[in-house]
């Protein structure tokens, strides 16, 4: 298996988490995985990005030029990796955010209302977790329990509880 | 090993100076390397150890001086501008013959320039960078697991030579995070420090760290020294990895996080029945030149793939000699070559080959 995954949108939407829990539970399914972010200005409210590398085989360059999978959270970002994305790859956007839509035909898009289903629960935070159930339900990327074990090993024991909660919301970006 | 752990490079390079007995840094915050000084603001007082946000990085280095001359493993890091500004504090290091360990992560120049990745500062690490006649041992990792092991590796080289280590890496090494798995215990080679002022205790001469000799003939011997310690160093210490080189059609030259793009370039060439190979310096200075007489009879071109305009190639040059065509291809300004780009110039190198 290779994907190459590319998250994108603003700063503080969770576009680096997002990445570094899959490359996290990447990792504990025994892959080889990198985690490349965009850093600097861009981080303190403009468009973000995390590049993300999962492979059986040794990961070559972090920074990826193409990709297999794109989960978009803003227009610009839509706008700057539509054409990232490999024929017969995927795009998870969130559809309560963008409204310039993919216009590729040679590759799937599914649409989530992520951001409105997040804060209809009161947790904005959720709302990149449905986008990576999708990716993770049409790619199987990473598997389950490993998520569930990035969840309890990269966020802070604080946000523990949370844990369980955001498990049902991947499921029901899985199951969009 | 220990387990697998994901860590970001910079918070690695971090820990692997604590694992090698440093206990003591001094920094300034510069993108894209802070994380390094983060680390260490957490976790040196955890282990007894000192670290110190200094005013600038003229008195990080400063600092440096210090707590190399009382015979402590100690380091600093930075990124391009930062670097340039401790050039001083290096040299006079090097003069007053002081081991410590100098961390650039560098971004693109010159001047403030930009925060993305580069590797524009070759030169200024294997060339000298300070005034005088000089060399740092220049290490060049390209993975977060190599962060790890040559910043250990940094500090016991620093100490058998008793000069200053540079590790040369760049904005995308130290902000990626891959899997790095420590050892249970690390190969520490800390050789007793006579010469470190430490305090006589009243029972010996006091030791004199300095790097001024105002007498020309002492001085010039203490210069042939070095001069024969880097004759030693360039025939003991090269460093390089080769992968797929017996047969290429194009051996690509590139170190750091460009030999990963390199990587890239050769499985995409392997799609097209293309044959090319990697030499990869892991040692800048001493540059690998046993690595080139190794595949010198075999190689019949090289393409040279920097984040620069061009300053590993002139090394390579210099070691190749003539004997084979050099090209080169490299991007400046914090951009990344890409696959396509240089498989185009492989593409004009072949069909010039074939003519």
């Amino acid at each position: 298996m290779h994907h190459e995954i590319i998250i994108a949108g603003f700063g503080g939407q969770g576009i680096l988490s997002a990445g570094r829990l899959l490359a996290y539970a990447g990792m504990v399914d025994g892959r080889e995985v990198s985690w490349l972010p965009s850093y600097g200005p861009e981080m303190r409210g403009g468009t973000a990005n995390s590049m993300i590398v999962i492979s059986d085989e040794p990961v070559a360059s972090p920074f990826i030029y193409s990709c297999t999978s794109l989960v978009v959270m803003n227009n610009p970002s839509m706008a700057k990796y539509e054409s990232y994305v490999e024929p017969g790859g995927i795009i998870v956007y969130d559809s309560s955010l963008i409204t310039v839509l993919p216009t590729r035909t040679d590759v799937t898009a599914f649409g989530i209302p992520a951001t409105m289903m997040a804060s209809e629960m009161d947790e904005l935070t959720y709302s990149n977790v449905f986008l990576l159930g999708k990716i993770i339900e049409r790619t199987g990327c990473v598997s389950l329990d490993s998520f569930e074990k990035a969840l309890y090993d990269v966020l802070p024991k604080r946000k523990h509880h949370m844990v369980p909660e955001e498990m049902r919301v991947l499921a029901r970006g899985m199951a969009y | 090993m220990g387990e697998k752990l994901l860590m970001k490079g910079n918070e690695v390079i971090a820990e692997a100076a604590l694992r090698a007995g440093c206990r003591h840094y001094f920094g300034y915050p510069i993108t894209p390397q802070t994380e390094i000084a983060h680390y260490m603001a957490r976790r040196m007082p955890q282990v007894g150890g000192v670290f110190m946000q200094a005013e600038s990085e003229v008195a990080a280095i400063n600092m440096v001086y210090g707590a190399a001359a009382a015979g402590k493993r100690v380091m600093t890091s930075s990124s391009s501008p930062g670097i340039s500004l401790k050039q001083e504090g290096i040299s006079y290091a090097v003069g007053a013959r002081l081991p410590a360990v100098v961390v650039n992560i560098m971004r693109a120049g010159p001047g403030l320039g930009g925060i993305q990745p580069a590797q524009g500062d070759y030169f200024q690490a294997v060339k000298g960078g300070g005034h005088g006649d000089y060399k740092l041992i220049t290490l060049a990792p390209s993975s977060v697991q190599e962060l790890y092991e040559m910043t250990v590796e940094a500090f016991n080289l620093a100490d058998k030579y008793r000069g200053v280590v540079m590790i040369l890496g760049d904005g995308m090494l130290g902000q990626m995070m891959e899997v790095v798995q420590f050892r249970d215990e690390e190969p520490i080679s800390e050789p007793a420090k006579p010469w470190a002022a430490t305090g006589t205790g009243m029972k010996r001469e006091h030791n004199t760290i300095t790097s001024i000799h105002l007498d020309p003939s002492v001085l010039e011997h203490w210069n042939d020294e070095r001069q024969n310690q880097y004759r030693v160093i360039e025939e003991m210490e090269q460093r390089f990895e080769l992968y797929n080189t017996d047969g290429a059609d194009v051996i690509l030259v590139a170190y750091g996080s460009v030999a990963r793009i390199a990587r890239n370039v050769i499985k995409a060439a392997e799609r097209e029945g293309i044959r090319l190979g990697l030499l990869r310096p892991i040692t800048l200075w001493p540059f690998p030149t046993h690595a080139f007489e190794h595949v010198m009879p075999q190689a019949k071109a090289f393409l040279v793939l920097e984040m620069s305009a061009g300053q590993m190639l002139e090394d390579v040059r210099l070691t190749v000699e003539g004997r084979r065509p050099v090209f080169f291809h490299g991007r400046m300004g914090g951009m990344i070559p890409t696959v396509k780009d240089i498989m185009r110039e492989v593409h004009e190198i072949i069909g010039t080959r074939e003519e």
